[in-house]
């Protein structure tokens, strides 16, 4: 047996598997909100759940695939349109979320096609130029009325009690469904030239990762997951009116999020939603200074800390709750090594 | 017939403007290979200080860009030893993410500061906000823009004539080439770029000036600068600094062309040129997208 041969290489660990189950716990307590929590709870949670939504999808764009992307609100103020556009031609409500984020992600597509051609900052500015244009657009449209806007109408064949449980479940579902997406994509062939392409995108191309086509997978995907909050969010708040939703201030709230929790962490963002959650909460209602905060803060971590609070707990201590990477063991003995990251191997 | 010749004029002065905005941007990418997201709020920092100056103590914008350049200038410096400098070290995004954030803190403390009114230098430099020359009776040309043209041609030509005649000009050119090496023949590459930087922001200060004098601006009003500077700068192309002009005043005759077709087809037409020269650029060709790049320049 050569000196290797003691070696192997694992993904679950004792803590992965104790953490998924809680996850799933949690998960599972979640979905009985509706019945445990009281209305104001309730919609405190949508709002989570869109967050960590958010925030996970822009994490794949930036974290993952290294495409750092200003114009995301071209999704969420899409799919919030195109639900407003489903509904008004009659679909019910809550299909209506979900088929206008499908929709949405199958725009991205073709538009993906050119906009992965540009690199870096030409990239993120250019998503802001498509945003732009999608806003102007969507302005034109007579059922918005321009900036006027319009609302959610189909919304009031639910009573409130029933829209606020439905609005959650939906909320819950779709966040569970891009976890659990990310999370699947992420351990798959395809996650392990996503995370090479993070790592470096020409040493990836080197060793046969297909950059583009990974790129693509990955753009689509927070397309998506842009589109569903956007189209989630209009069901929290009825009302459409395009300078909020195509704002690029939700862009600076993903940044925000992704930055603090940790850039290219699985459990990073997660955990910068429910912080980006809690400061609003505290500090919302100081409007301004609140976000001269939040600006400041993505700044600050950007250049002292940039894989954010996730990234430095993960290189201190090498703990991952969830199983996305690999682990090489020596034998039966504990991990001698920390934890390392596919495909190579830090030293 | 006249009408869309009358438009077409109006859009190659408001170039001008596009150019002026534009330049600083452009400028940076070369030097620095970072594109400054905090650039359009920059601009209107600078116009929000000649507006004090005008509003407050009643100096005249072109004497107040006396001190408002050389505050620039300053904060250009800082800017580059402070925030640049450490996220170039982090790799190609963190300069996009700090100068997002960057740009959040400006616009918010200007809002902070001067609350969401919307002003405008115009009231402070006489009739020179609204004499025109009539050139025809359907054609006229205001005394402004044309101001704002020559602006944009002696400064992207001075900066043209400044890189390649001067010693800190071929400095700032090597240094773009190779921060590395230019250390061996005796030029700090820290103390070139933050000079770089200092420019680029002395030129964010001017096109701030003519924003602020041929239109109105408000704290929030950086984004949307960002936004055309970049489109002309990425439809000017890989070249000089002349292509930078270019790149402005296709901008500008495609937002006035459009503006005639429909009111609201002003910024929508300005878009889709834009978004119509990367497809015709990325497709065809294969070259890849780039800004104006100094060392593609001959020497």
């Amino acid at each position: 047996m050569s000196p290797l041969g003691s070696m192997r290489v694992q993904r679950w660990t004792p803590l992965s598997v104790g953490s998924v189950a809680v996850s799933v716990a949690v998960l599972v307590l979640l979905a009985f909100g509706p019945a445990l929590f009281s209305p104001n709870v309730i919609d405190k949670l949508t709002t989570l759940f869109i967050y960590v939504l958010l925030a996970i999808t822009w994490n794949a764009l930036a974290g993952y695939g290294g495409l750092v992307s200003i114009g995301q609100q071209a999704f969420f103020g899409l799919g919030a349109y195109a639900a407003v556009r489903l509904t008004h031609a009659g679909m019910s409500v809550y299909p209506a979320l979900i088929l206008a984020a499908i929709l949405v992600a199958a725009v991205s597509v073709p538009l993906s096609a050119f906009m992965l051609r540009l690199r870096a900052g030409e990239f993120a500015i250019g998503m802001w130029v498509v945003a732009e244009l999608l806003h102007l657009l969507v302005n034109l449209d007579g059922l918005i009325q321009g900036e006027t806007g319009t609302s959610l109408i189909a919304l009031d064949a639910y009573s409130a009690v029933a829209r606020r449980a439905l609005t959650y479940w939906t909320a819950l579902g779709s966040m569970t469904v891009l976890l659990v997406l990310l999370l699947v994509l992420l351990r798959s062939p395809t996650g392990a030239a996503i995370q090479a392409i993070r790592d470096s995108e020409e040493a990836a191309a080197s060793v046969g990762v297909r950059v583009l086509t990974t790129k693509r997978v990955i753009f689509v995907v927070a397309a998506f997951g842009a589109a569903l909050a956007g189209a989630l969010w209009l069901s929290t708040t009825i009302t459409f009116q395009p300078k909020t939703y195509f704002s690029v201030q939700w862009t600076a709230y993903m940044i925000f999020m992704v930055l603090v929790g940790g850039l290219g962490t699985f459990e990073g963002p997660i955990i910068g939603a429910v912080i980006f959650f809690l400061v609003g909460t505290w500090f919302g209602a100081d409007g301004v200074w609140y976000l001269i905060g939040l600006g400041a803060t993505a700044l600050v971590f950007a250049l002292f800390l940039p894989r954010g609070l996730w990234g430095w707990v993960d290189t201190r201590f090498g703990l991952r709750l969830l199983p996305v990477g690999y682990r090489v063991v020596a034998g039966r003995e504990p991990p001698a090594v920390p934890a390392i990251q596919t495909p190579h191997i830090r030293s | 017939m006249m009408i869309w010749l009358n438009q077409i004029i109006q859009g190659v002065l408001l170039g001008g403007y596009y150019a002026l905005i534009a330049c600083g941007l452009s400028f940076m990418f070369s030097v620095m290979r970072i594109i400054n997201l905090a650039h359009g709020s920059l601009a209107i920092l600078a116009a929000f200080g000649l507006f004090v100056l005008a509003s407050r103590l009643g100096l005249s914008p072109f004497l107040g860009l006396l001190i408002v350049l050389p505050a620039m200038a300053a904060v250009g410096w800082l800017l580059q030893r402070t925030v640049l400098e450490r996220s170039l070290r982090g790799g190609l995004l963190v300069p996009i993410l700090s100068t997002f954030g960057l740009s959040i803190v400006i616009d918010n403390l200007l809002f902070q500061q001067f609350g969401a009114d919307t002003r405008s230098l115009a009231p402070y430099i006489g009739d020179l906000s609204y004499s025109s020359w009539a050139i025809t009776d359907d054609i006229d040309i205001g005394q402004l823009a044309v101001l704002t043209l020559a602006a944009a041609i002696v400064l992207l030509g001075g900066l043209q004539l400044f890189l390649t005649r001067t010693s800190l000009g071929r400095a700032i050119r090597a240094t773009a080439e190779d921060p590395d090496t230019v250390g061996l023949i005796g030029i700090d590459a820290r103390r070139v770029n933050a000079t770089a930087a200092a420019i680029a922001m002395v030129t964010v200060g001017i096109a701030g000036a003519f924003l602020a004098m041929r239109a109105t601006f408000n704290p929030y009003s950086g984004g949307q600068q960002l936004v055309f500077a970049f489109e002309a700068a990425v439809i000017g192309g890989a070249g000089s600094l002349w292509g930078t002009l270019g790149g402005g005043i296709v901008l500008g005759v495609a937002q006035s062309i459009g503006a005639q077709i429909d009111p609201q087809g002003f910024l929508i037409t300005g878009h889709v040129v834009f978004l119509a020269v990367l497809f015709a650029r990325l497709y065809p060709s294969r070259f890849a997208l780039q800004l104006p790049r100094l060392r593609r320049q001959p020497a």
